[in-house]
């Protein structure tokens, strides 16, 4: 196989031309993706996407129809067992046991890898996700929090090159959240290669690339600034009175694309700037609001490359 | 909630009419989309009830007939040839092997391969016709008192219809020969004896089967599979993780029950106890692997014990257990060699009861031995090691 010949030693993931279907519904549509390593990648998208699949397809618990790639230098197709060996994989839903403590939990991962000292090795990751004290805790009766923490621990214990996280702060509160992406950055900068999926557009700023995908496409990855800027989105934010009845009297109209409340302001976009403006010119004059000339957010971006691949994959 | 109250003072809070009947209603048909979806609740509908009629119906049979028999000819006359004759008129009697010595008649008596043994002694014949009054011997697996009953009550008759062919000497107002029956192993027919045995193996099926079928479908149920499968081990590891506990399990509760017939129901331990032990654990194992296949094999937990039902039904019907093995239709008794409770029920008749050795069961050990190892063939390559 090619790709395996042209691996080169900084790049984690490379995968050409995946595709998965399930049932006769395409998950995953010919994804290519190239995952530097030591890098955070933050893996965006709307719900049913394919991040899921793609992501078991990476680890080997799903088989991809067509496609290839290598995962850490190992073929996906043919190298499951040493990937496994090498990748961290947090499932989206908590798959750890319920009915057995945190401690006991740990110990089993320690002792499915081979760990040389299972109980030592456990006890260290304790110590490191803040658990001390709820060793004897059963996983079951752990908040989301606690559990996401016990989560990470259990998929870093055995020392991956690799994380696979699947929306791992689903449900999780902001201060969890905040120190769950500070753990991820100190693994990331100890030379762990992470690859995240998320909804949440600041954690999607705070990785070092991203990539949007929907239904099963992939339509944009590079950095933040990389992706707003190759959407090629102008954006206006509007203050003042009565943005409801601006908003609906705006949608639709020739040049915009896109109206959406931000707060107490309003964001007008269109990818056609001088349609846009055209349009905008008849409410500029009206004092009842500010205009503003203004970058669009990732999730303005987000938003409008969601809505024009349903335009040409859905019909 | 004021303002709703406003808006519509009564509907929010009044009891709608025939309330009662509209929410059971609504439960009623939420069920019904969920029996329809669910395939296999709906074929169980209708198989437990067809199997066990049809088991019931064809299979049992609770006075056997062609009941395996061995013959010991130990003089070739006619009056010998006419009594065995005789005997299989009656129906009860299958002669399926002949023997040369008494010891090959112990072998196979305690094996289980014949319920009866036949000795035509040497000088019969003569004795008869000198009046000697000779004892022919009919010896009997009495193990269960059922099977062999009504077989033994029919030589009763069997005397007369011999002699009306074949014998002409005298005048005999007293019967010129008579038939001596040993009902051995269990003499006093008592069915306990029969019962207790054959409980340790169908407790064991039951509790056994369910500790495994449970183990996989839980694991798919609880979401913790897909971790388990993205962590490097392989399927023959998780079975064997998950079948070596509960042998042990399986050998306590064993000796729980074999420690209650000894000593509240009185069954003797003939045979030995240590190769007692090592097939009850190999038959252990069979049914643990024959679970742990079905839970590779079905969707969710409700199945896993569904398929279980399936599997316990015959294994109690057609196993022996319950009704003569022997009296059963050759069709019937195929399908119980493929139930490791057939063997087992045979196995532990023979050790507990009749001090059987390995060498009598050899057979039933080593039809135990494939069954699981089919099992476990079949558990192996049948789990998903993709999410696919």
């Amino acid at each position: 196989m090619s790709t395996v010949a042209n691996h080169t030693p900084d790049i984690a993931i490379d995968v050409h031309g995946l595709s998965k279907s399930f049932g006769g519904r395409e998950v995953v549509h010919d994804l290519s993706m190239q995952v530097r390593r030591g890098s955070i990648y933050g893996f965006l998208g709307p719900n049913g996407s394919g991040k899921t699949t793609t992501i078991r397809m990476l680890c080997g618990l799903l088989t991809p129809d067509s496609g290839n790639g290598t995962c850490l230098g190992y073929d996906i197709r043919r190298d499951a067992d040493r990937i496994k060996r090498l990748v961290g994989y947090m499932t989206q839903r908590f798959s750890l046991y319920q009915d057995l403590s945190v401690r006991e939990n740990l110990e089993f991962v320690a002792r499915l890898y081979g760990m040389p000292d299972a109980r030592g090795a456990a006890r260290e990751m304790i110590a490191r996700i803040g658990l001390s004290g709820r060793e004897e805790q059963l996983a079951g009766n752990l908040s989301g929090g606690w559990k996401q923490r016990l989560a990470l621990g259990a998929c870093t214990l055995p020392n991956p090159k690799l994380l696979l996280l699947d929306e791992p702060t689903a449900g999780v509160d902001p201060k969890a959240r905040r120190d769950f992406w500070n753990e991820i950055h100190t693994l990331a900068a100890e030379g762990l290669t992470v690859l995240v999926s998320t909804h949440y557009m600041d954690e999607a700023e705070r990785c070092h690339e991203i990539a949007y995908i929907a239904y099963g496409h992939l339509l944009a990855h590079g950095t933040v600034e990389e992706v707003i800027a190759g959407s090629a989105l102008s954006t206006y934010t509007v203050t003042g009175d009565d943005l409801n009845g601006l908003g609906d009297e705006l949608a639709g109209k020739a040049g915009i694309d896109m109206v959406a409340p931000f707060g107490t302001s309003l964001h007008v976009s269109g990818r056609d700037k001088a349609a846009l403006d055209a349009t905008v010119a008849a409410y500029r004059g009206d004092p009842r609001w500010h205009w503003q000339d203004s970058e669009p957010s990732l999730e303005d971006v987000f938003i409008d490359l969601m809505g024009r691949s349903k335009d040409n994959f859905q019909g | 909630m004021s303002a709703i109250e406003a808006i519509h003072p009564a509907i929010e809070t009044r009891e709608p009419a025939f309330g009662f009947w509209r929410r059971s209603y609504a439960m009623l048909v939420k069920e019904f989309i969920q029996l329809r979806r669910d395939r296999v609740s709906f074929a169980m509908i209708v198989m437990i009830p067809v199997m066990q009629l049809l088991l019931f119906g064809y299979a049992i049979n609770t006075t056997p007939r062609h009941l395996p028999t061995a013959v010991l000819i130990q003089e070739d006359s006619d009056l010998g040839r006419s009594i065995l004759k005789a005997m299989e008129n009656t129906a009860y009697f299958r002669f399926t092997r002949e023997v040369h010595d008494v010891a090959e008649f112990d072998d196979l008596l305690k094996s289980g391969k014949v319920l009866f043994g036949v000795e035509i002694p040497r000088g019969f014949e003569r004795a008869v016709r000198r009046g000697d009054k000779p004892a022919l011997l009919v010896a009997a697996d009495a193990t269960d008192p059922i099977a062999a009953g009504s077989a033994l009550g029919a030589l009763g008759a069997l005397v007369q219809t011999a002699l009306e062919h074949d014998l002409h000497v005298g005048d005999p107002p007293d019967m010129p020969f008579e038939i001596r029956t040993h009902a051995r192993y269990n003499p006093a027919a008592e069915s306990r004896l029969n019962i207790v045995p054959g409980l340790v193996g169908t407790i064991l099926t039951m509790t056994m089967l369910i500790f495994t079928a449970l183990s996989v479908t839980r694991e798919i149920e609880r979401g913790t599979m897909e971790s388990l499968l993205s962590m490097p081990i392989r399927p023959v590891e998780v079975m064997f993780g998950k079948i070596i506990p509960y042998v042990i399990v399986g050998f306590v509760q064993a000796s729980l029950i074999v420690g209650i017939g000894v000593l509240l129901f009185g069954v003797p331990i003939l045979g030995s106890v240590l190769l007692l032990a090592a097939l009850t654990t190999l038959f252990i194992t069979t049914n643990l692997s024959i679970g742990y296949t079905f839970s590779t094999i079905v969707q969710n937990q409700l199945q896993a014990m569904q398929l279980s039902m399936m599997f316990f039904l015959p294994s109690i019907l057609l196993s022996g257990f319950m009704f003569p093995f022997a009296g059963m239709p050759v069709w019937a008794q195929y399908l119980g060699e493929g139930l490791p409770l057939t063997h087992y029920v045979r196995i532990v008749r023979a050790i507990m009861l009749k001090g059987a050795g390995v060498a009598n069961l050899q057979y039933d050990a080593i039809a135990l031995i494939v069954l699981m190892l089919v099992a476990m063939t079949i558990a192996v390559t049948r789990f998903r090691r993709t999410l696919d």
